[in-house]
């Protein structure tokens, strides 16, 4: 169980602003961390591994105090698997020295092989992490955060770089390790759909505070009306046909066309950033 | 007057030692200098980058001052450590540490701040201790910088006259050097003995310089394709 407290004053883009977090996590869950960029979403990751303190308040975890005003354990005693978003890897050694380096004392260095074999480095495992792509870097990373056999996984955009394909497989181990060790998990993502695959729970931060707090389905559903199905998506044309207006739009990889009246075609123009609702069988456009 | 090898030797004597001394401080000065954000950092960097501008006899002056066993410090170095240092080799050593402290400092404080912080932090999270990660992580990715370091400062030592000749003298087997002896031969005009010193320093420095280029064009080509 984490308990976390605490205020820290941050620099954003838009001048000075104050995190101000309170919140209680339960062993074993995957919290999502969503929200722009600059909302100290990653402060708060470093602040939960050390890296950052907090200007006051408290961290509490399964009853060990991790910081307080006058206390601070140690980044190297909390056991976190932090997850950094230039992968921090060592340039000086292969993938596999990367892994055998994260081993704790005494431990099995079977697990080095296991990794590789889970993450599928089998062929990379003798090249430094210099020459490979970014995604295949990733892996390792996560590879080598999970040798330390740590307690509480912090991560910060842990899949950003990958292909679609490597993506959903990696999420889904990172998922299954995580089940498996009952690893309790922190993700800052931007990615709604991972959020909805990996996490029960996502917090939304804006400017330092936490606005909207539950699972996935409510915390996204909450801003819609009642419409049955929505996608986001970008005007490519307008076009005249007739009395009415063709629309054409790109949802995903996807061109639809749909219809819109001579008001709502004056409002739009190619290039906006809509949602496509439909509500019984009339679909609806609203500008976003 | 003939020429023996004994400035040469103990040039490279001196420098040995100095760039070994260098090493133990410099290289952790060189790193807490890259990672501190103390307000006085400035001030620290424009002491130790010193040496750089100073002409070496206003330097040598001073140290000339400090060494003496009338003042404090040289005196307290006495009784410390029985070192006498203005005339010896010890305070040759001294006088040099201090004169190509820049020199190392530079490259490897410029090579601490490339790398991102991440790293450090990695192996923090990853459970190592400071000092590790010092090792095993920080220290061999710095090497191009690191071999810059030490053999900038140690043809520099080499390459010292003017506070050597302020605090070291020109005794034979203690601190004369080989650009002491050169200077000191042409003062003679012994042109030989001096030429032999000058090709032999020349030969020295180009053979190293030469060296860590081609090593450092190797440790770049290495780190590119692998």
């Amino acid at each position: 169980m984490i308990a976390v407290d605490i205020r820290k004053r941050l620099l954003g883009a838009q001048g000075e602003f104050s995190l101000e977090v309170e919140l209680h996590i339960a062993q074993g869950e995957f919290v999502a961390l969503f929200g722009v960029s600059g909302a100290g979403k990653t402060t708060l990751l470093r602040c939960l591994a050390g890296l950052a303190e907090p200007d006051s308040g408290v961290i509490r975890v399964d009853g060990q105090i991790w910081s307080a005003p006058q206390t601070k354990l140690p980044v190297q005693q909390r056991r976190v698997g932090y997850m950094f978003q230039d992968y921090g890897l060592f340039p000086n050694m292969t993938v596999r020295g990367n892994l055998e380096f994260a081993l704790r004392k005494g431990a099995n260095k079977q697990r080095v092989s296991e990794l590789i074999e889970i993450m599928a480095l089998g062929e990379l495992q003798h090249r430094k992490p210099d020459s490979l792509s970014g995604g295949q870097q990733q892996r390792v990373a996560l590879a080598r955060m999970l040798a330390a056999e740590p307690r509480l996984l912090l991560l910060d955009e842990p899949f950003s770089a990958l292909d679609h394909e490597t993506k959903l497989r990696l999420q889904d181990e990172v998922l299954r390790l995580q089940r498996h060790y009952g690893l309790t998990a922190i993700m800052v993502s931007h990615d709604v759909s991972e959020v909805y695959r990996l996490s029960k729970r996502v917090l939304i931060l804006e400017r330092g505070r936490i606005v909207a707090d539950g699972p996935p389905a409510n915390v996204f559903g909450a801003s819609q009306p009642s419409g049955k199905f929505s996608f986001a998506g970008e005007i490519l044309a307008i076009d005249a046909a007739d009395v009415v207006f063709a629309v054409t739009l790109l949802v995903g990889n996807q061109i639809v066309r749909v219809i819109a009246t001579a008001a709502e075609a004056q409002r739009l123009k190619p290039g906006d950033r809509v949602m496509l609702m439909s509500k019984a069988f009339n679909p609806v456009l609203i500008a976003c | 007057m003939g020429y023996d090898w004994q400035p040469l030797l103990l040039t490279f004597k001196l420098a040995t030692v100095t760039t070994f001394i260098l090493c133990l401080i410099g290289i952790p000065c060189a790193w807490w200098l890259a990672q501190t954000r103390m307000r006085f950092k400035p001030l620290l960097e424009t002491l130790i980058s010193m040496p750089l501008v100073l002409p070496p006899s206003v330097l040598g002056f001073y140290l000339l001052l400090a060494f003496s066993p009338t003042h404090w410090f040289g005196a307290w170095m006495a009784h410390i450590a029985g070192l006498k240092l203005v005339f010896s080799f010890s305070g040759l050593v001294l006088a040099s540490v201090i004169f190509s402290f820049p020199f190392l400092v530079h490259p490897v404080q410029s090579g601490f701040q490339s790398l991102s912080p991440s790293l450090s932090e990695a192996a923090y999270t990853l459970g190592k201790g400071r000092w590790q990660t010092f090792l095993h992580v920080l220290l061999p990715n710095i090497k191009p910088q690191l071999l810059a370091g030490v053999v900038l400062a140690f043809a520099h030592t080499i390459g010292e006259f003017g506070v050597v000749l302020m605090i070291g003298g020109n005794m034979p087997g203690q601190t004369r050097v080989a650009s002491i002896a050169i200077y000191d031969e042409v003062e003679a005009m012994n042109y030989d003995a001096a030429n032999f010193y000058a090709l032999v320093l020349f030969g020295v420095c180009f053979t190293i310089l030469l060296a860590v280029y081609l090593l450092n064009k190797r440790l770049v080509m290495r780190v590119g394709s692998t």
